[in-house]
């Protein structure tokens, strides 16, 4: 059973006060918090077993590669990947798109070639398209938005063609929450010979993630959004696919054989792993995924959607005139991400107001400075929700604007 | 809540009272200097327009957008440069400028800046202090342009 209360004793960092209050954690999109289990991990790992990987005969280098790649296994079955050899490590999402932008772009994207993306996309899967698009004179092209935060469908068999070689997509938006339909993405790319691309990274970290089910090609997403630590991340490529891509970074660790002359590239997934990989925050990131589980990524996303639900009423119902939500109402189509705006507070005052009473909120653009732009502001205040967070946090930031609102408009008391 | 926290930054009102009714914002009738900064991160601006007699500042018009603490920046730094010449403009600004970028803990003098020792309490608040700080980039950039 999900018990929320039991959940938060798990992460030390909830105890925290600011200011005097307590810690109301808001900005899960833009990290996560660690439970104890994974920080003993980590701990774990440099006290018991730290060694390089994949080279030494001794026993503590082979007790670290086994608890490496255990953690990629875990991964792996996590997203139910058909093999391990289709998770490559990398640093976050930024690196995952970045290497599909080189390994797989380069050879694959040609002169007026298509890449459709969505308005919703986080800066990560947008500059590296605009600058791949740019060496390769392909072409960039948007699916529309609808006023309610959501793609317009009924535009997408028109805008993929023949011309397109990948559409690219964010699952969950950072900044307005909407999960995107990508699998009827995917279905409409594959007919038209183009692939898929998932971005992830706001979406694995809260809802059960089945990359078979999803028939993407491609899903990037971030270890530190989902409980993990910073610095490592996956990229998911389907085999066929990375079998024919040619190595992102070379060197150490992703070679078969080398003479002064040549190389020749190690199996799959090392091919695309070169030098020492992030060991210790692999087997964390690993460790979060035995938490995940044990909680049930269904269970996660039914507390989010209750909470989403929970906080989409609240904020509907308070006294807080002339403020702009953001992003679709229905919970079935929204993660746990509030952007909002207020005509007489900026969303940095706002920021600093909540802080001052605990609540950690993030404000500006988000990484998205385009749509947020679209959405006719320059910034918003964007409170965001993960698996220990609770209704009361939701009634304290509800009340925490209010106020802040009040502050603004009258003054100080 | 503690309100004296929050009231650390947005105190005596002087914050909140600029915010709501910057000063100088009417068009002034010559202008020599004009100046601009733009914060892209968060997308505040701050625009000079700055009217002179021989080397004194007569006139200045403020316009900008953003946070409290940007416009209010903007509006008490109008107030603070009138009558000033451009040479001593430029003198308070670098002066308020290393005002702002001391550590909480150290003091500042407070006398040479009247009311613009609102702002001084923004350093409560590492973040938010370039958001003081754009309007003094706007009037520097004004100092140094030719209308």
């Amino acid at each position: 059973m999900f018990d929320v209360e039991k959940i938060r004793l798990d992460f030390p960092i909830l105890a925290k006060e600011i200011f005097g209050n307590p810690l109301v954690y808001l900005d899960n999109a833009a990290t996560s918090q660690k439970p104890r289990q994974v920080i003993d991990a980590l701990v774990d790992y440099y006290e018991n077993f730290n060694a390089n990987v994949h080279r030494g005969v001794h026993t503590l280098s082979m007790e670290a590669t086994d608890k490496y790649e255990d953690a990629r296994e875990k991964v792996s079955s996590f997203i139910n990947s058909e093999s391990s050899d289709s998770v490559i490590w990398t640093r976050n999402a930024s690196e995952s798109l970045n290497l599909v932008a080189y390994s797989w772009g380069e050879n694959n994207i040609n002169e007026g070639d298509e890449i459709l993306l969505t308005p919703m996309e986080h800066h990560s899967n947008l500059v590296p398209w605009q600058e791949l698009a740019r060496r390769k004179n392909a072409d960039i092209k948007f699916i529309p938005m609808l006023e309610n935060g959501t793609l317009d469908m009924d535009r997408v068999d028109d805008l993929i063609t023949e011309k397109t070689a990948l559409v690219s997509a964010v699952h969950m938006s950072n900044a307005l929450g909407t999960i995107n339909p990508v699998r009827e993405l995917g279905v409409k790319a594959h007919r038209m010979g183009a692939k898929i691309l998932v971005d992830g990274a706001q979406s694995v970290p809260h809802m059960p993630t089945d990359v078979q089910e999803l028939n993407c090609d491609f899903l990037v997403f971030s270890g530190h959004k989902m409980l993990g630590p910073t610095g490592i991340g996956a990229l998911y490529v389907k085999k066929e696919i990375l079998e024919s891509m040619e190595p992102f970074l070379t060197g150490g660790e992703m070679v078969l054989e080398v003479s002064y002359e040549e190389a020749s590239w190690a199996d799959l997934p090392m091919k695309f792993e070169a030098g020492t990989p992030n060991i210790a925050d692999s087997i964390g990131l690993g460790s979060a995924v035995d938490y995940l589980n044990v909680l049930g990524m269904e269970n996660v996303r039914e507390h989010e959607k209750d909470l989403t639900t929970y906080a989409l009423n609240r904020f509907k119902n308070a006294d807080l005139e002339g403020l702009d939500l953001f992003g679709p109402d229905d919970p079935n189509i929204r993660g746990g991400v509030f952007s909002f705006n207020t005509p007489d507070v900026h969303p940095h005052d706002l920021g600093t107001f909540l802080d001052r009473i605990g609540i950690a909120v993030r404000t500006g653009h988000h990484c998205a400075m385009p749509l947020v732009r679209s959405l006719g502001v320059a910034a918003t205040a964007r409170a965001s929700f993960y698996l220990y967070n609770t209704k009361k946090e939701v009634d304290i930031l509800v009340d925490g604007v209010t106020e802040a609102l009040r502050y603004f408009r009258d003054g100080p008391n | 809540m503690d309100r004296t926290k929050i009231d650390d930054i947005y105190r005596d009102r002087v914050i909140l009272d600029h915010c709501r009714n910057p000063r100088n914002i009417s068009p002034i009738e010559h202008c020599d200097l004009l100046g601009d900064a733009v914060n892209p991160f968060c997308g505040d601006e701050v625009h000079f327009q700055i009217g002179l007699s021989d080397e004194v500042i007569e006139n200045v018009r403020f316009t900008g957008d953003g946070c409290a603490i940007n416009m209010a920046s903007g509006s008490l730094l109008s107030e603070a440069v009138k009558g000033l010449t451009t040479e001593e403009a430029s003198e308070l600004s670098i002066k308020f400028v290393e005002s702002m970028r001391k550590s909480i803990d150290q003091d500042v003098d407070q006398q040479f800046i009247g009311e613009l020792s609102a702002l001084i309490s923004v350093r409560h608040f590492p973040v938010r202090i370039k958001c003081a700080l754009l309007a003094w980039s706007a009037l520097e950039d004004a100092l140094s342009t030719k209308a």
